[in-house]
């Protein structure tokens, strides 16, 4: 059988071909069920007509003045038992109709002997139901042909087929819906390990990219095996990207930390002023190459991190103190210090923490590396509604004539701010953490002189 | 100060090594943990700088050791990772700070002075000259009975002056120790720190003279 593609359910599928059998079979049922009622209903008058037909034959005497004919009457009362219907005869001698209903019809067939024939006619407007036998009487000596045709009308036969019929078809009826429970039950006994597997998979968390193990019917075998090698494969690209990452960081930061070194080893035995205005390039290449590795190490983390989160719950109280504190010795160098003002009580969300940190962090950085020295940066926890508000300030150079939305773009960097090493990374990160964290992020000019960045995320 | 500096790389070890014995400090390589060991079996540090990925270990592993053995010796990991989160983890195994490599070595100082300033009883760093006595890492300096405070920058620049007194050191020179090659420092910069610092040392015998045309040196009347 062609399977119908357009069902987007195996449910429906399967449920709407069963049903189509079970309908199917319904139907054969009671179309057989009403054959064989009729027929044997059929069979049954069909006895009782041949038995009349031959009992008034058998009684047929021949004599000298014709025929004499004793109709027993027994014969009529076993037709008569039916109820409403109405019973005619016929006796014929030879061609003539000697008692009975001249017009009752004949049989197509050679009458042979005492083996009634039985046939269906309309008569005065009702479908009857006739036996006739034919024998021969010796009358005066010559054997006449004698035939017996016993008619009878079908209303109680056809009582009896309907309400057989009717039967069957309450039967047929019962059938279908019972075949239609079983239909559904048994399209949900084969969905139910699809739909177990497919929970079973859905409820697990982001990092969960264990094998499922659990046990399935064979059909689904291929599926799990095919699932569990994606899960295999995507476990070894993430550590693989992890591992990366962190060997990235090491092998390109120690010998930047190795060339920084000998640069400031080098500037501070020179007294050439051309060598030293070299090494001043050398360290602030070396700072530029150090500052983008970080970054784009930085922002293959973020990227990695969004699909692959490792969700707590934090106060981002703590958060902001903890970026705070790692940046403290740096700000000091420029004579920086913070002011951090934060809500009393906790301020939960439910993030990753190293996309959280990176974002701040990296707005931090930023304060300190365009900060001219002596000023404070801000740093300022709001609650308002549902939404925690993570300011920080600084009194530093701005944004220049720029928009804070083009500098968030990838490698964009401020007109003002060729003088500082940047890798124009800072701020993409920054708002790809926003985005993962179902947060916003912008960056203005501050009233007077500075910068202001902004980054709401939502409590949890 | 004497550093034990835990490093598996030869080239950075002994760059960095040589660049602290420009400030004087004496320094000890280690490329191992087992070396470390060894070093710490029979000598006292100020402060140990640690690398975390090392041939016959973890740096964390010593400093859980470390700490597990009551030494009170303070320690800075020095590794490539930045975020946040590596650092706390760092201070929880039993870090006193953390650096991120590559580092300027104002950092590292600024780190060291933080770490031993916490810690009770560490050797007194103070340095005199003439009436002056300046100690670097409570970052003050103290004139008869008064101390003052110094600023990071203040500091910084007293502590180069007071490596070597009467050497004359250029704007340029200063300005490089100063500033980090990455920020960008206006020409008069210079002239802002020195005025300051002069404030600093008012009604002391020592000052800081401007050489013209040449740069400044400290001097005693």
């Amino acid at each position: 059988m062609k399977v119908p593609l357009r069902f987007k359910s195996i449910r429906q599928r399967l449920v709407v071909l069963l049903l189509l059998a079970a309908a199917l079979l319904s139907l054969l049922l009671f179309i057989s069920v009403r054959a064989i009622a009729s027929a044997s209903v059929q069979a049954s008058q069909d006895s009782i007509l041949g038995a009349a037909t031959i009992a008034i034959a058998e009684e047929l005497r021949g004599g000298e003045e014709g025929v004499a004919i004793e109709i027993p009457y027994a014969a009529f009362s076993m037709l008569g038992s039916s109820g409403e219907d109405r019973i005619f005869y016929r006796i014929l001698v030879g061609e003539d109709t000697v008692t009975g209903y001249g017009d009752l019809p004949m049989p197509v067939a050679e009458l042979t002997g005492l083996e009634p024939v039985f046939y269906s006619r309309d008569y005065q407007g009702d479908p009857i139901r006739l036996a006739a036998v034919g024998r021969s009487v010796l009358v005066e000596g010559t054997p006449r042909r004698v035939q017996v045709i016993v008619g009878q009308t079908r209303t109680g036969q056809e009582m009896i087929i309907s309400r057989m019929s009717n039967r069957a078809a309450a039967l047929g009826m019962g059938f279908f819906f019972l075949s239609a429970v079983l239909a559904l039950l048994t399209a949900q006994a084969v969905v139910g390990p699809v739909n177990s597997l497919a929970e079973a998979v859905g409820r697990r968390g982001p990092q969960d990219l264990r094998a499922v193990t659990r046990p399935v019917p064979e059909e689904l075998a291929p599926l799990v095996s095919a699932l569990n090698g994606l899960m295999a494969r995507l476990t070894a690209a993430l550590s693989r990207t992890e591992t990366f990452i962190a060997e990235a960081a090491h092998h390109i930061r120690t010998p930047l930390a190795t060339l920084r070194t000998h640069a400031e080893i080098a500037q501070r035995i020179s007294e050439e002023q051309e060598v030293l205005a070299r090494l001043r390039e050398i360290l602030r290449a070396a700072d530029d190459s150090s500052r983008s590795a970080g970054q784009l190490l930085d922002h293959a983390t973020v990227a990695y991190r969004t699909d692959q989160r490792a969700e707590e719950d934090l106060d981002l109280r703590a958060v902001m103190a903890d970026v705070m504190r790692a940046a403290e010795p740096t700000a000091e160098l420029k004579d920086l210090h913070f002011e951090l003002s934060v809500p009393d009580g906790p301020v939960p969300i439910h993030a990753d923490r190293l996309l959280l940190e990176s974002a701040v962090r990296n707005l931090v950085d930023n304060a300190i590396k365009y900060s001219d020295g002596d000023d404070a940066i801000e740093l300022r926890l709001t609650v308002d509604g549902g939404t925690a508000t993570l300011a920080i300030l600084d009194r530093g150079r701005g944004l220049g004539t720029m928009q804070g939305r083009d500098l968030t773009r990838r490698f964009a960097r401020g007109s003002n701010v060729s003088d500082v090493v940047g890798s124009g990374l800072g701020l993409t990160i920054v708002r790809e953490v926003a985005r993962a964290l179902s947060g916003s992020f912008r960056i203005e000019n501050r009233e007077g002189k500075g910068a202001c960045a902004i980054l709401s995320l939502p409590l949890a | 100060m004497k550093f034990l500096l835990i490093e598996d790389n030869a080239d950075l070890a002994r760059s960095v090594a040589a660049r602290l014995s420009l400030d004087g400090h004496a320094v000890d390589l280690a490329g191992s943990l087992a070396a470390a060991e060894d070093h710490l079996a029979v000598a006292t540090y100020d402060l140990i700088l640690l690398d975390i990925m090392l041939p016959d270990g973890d740096g964390r592993d010593f400093l859980r050791t470390h700490r597990a053995a009551n030494r009170d010796t303070p320690v800075i990991v020095m590794t490539a990772r930045s975020e946040v989160s590596e650092r706390i983890a760092m201070l929880d195994t039993g870090a006193d700070d953390y650096l991120t490599k590559p580092f300027d070595f104002n950092e590292l100082g600024a780190r060291a002075r933080a770490v031993l300033r916490r810690r009770d009883g560490a050797a007194s760093t103070e340095r005199s000259f003439a009436d002056l006595v300046f100690d670097p890492l409570t970052a003050t300096v103290r004139l008869g009975d008064e101390t003052r405070e110094l600023r990071n920058r203040e500091l910084r620049l007293l502590e180069i002056f007071f490596s070597a007194p009467d050497r004359i050191y250029s704007k340029d020179q200063l300005c490089d120790r100063l500033f980090s090659a990455a920020e960008s420092v206006s020409d008069n910069a210079i002239e802002v720190y020195v005025g300051r610092l002069r404030r600093k040392l008012e009604g002391s015998q020592a000052r800081i003279e401007t050489v013209r045309g040449v740069g400044y040196r400290l001097t005693a009347q």
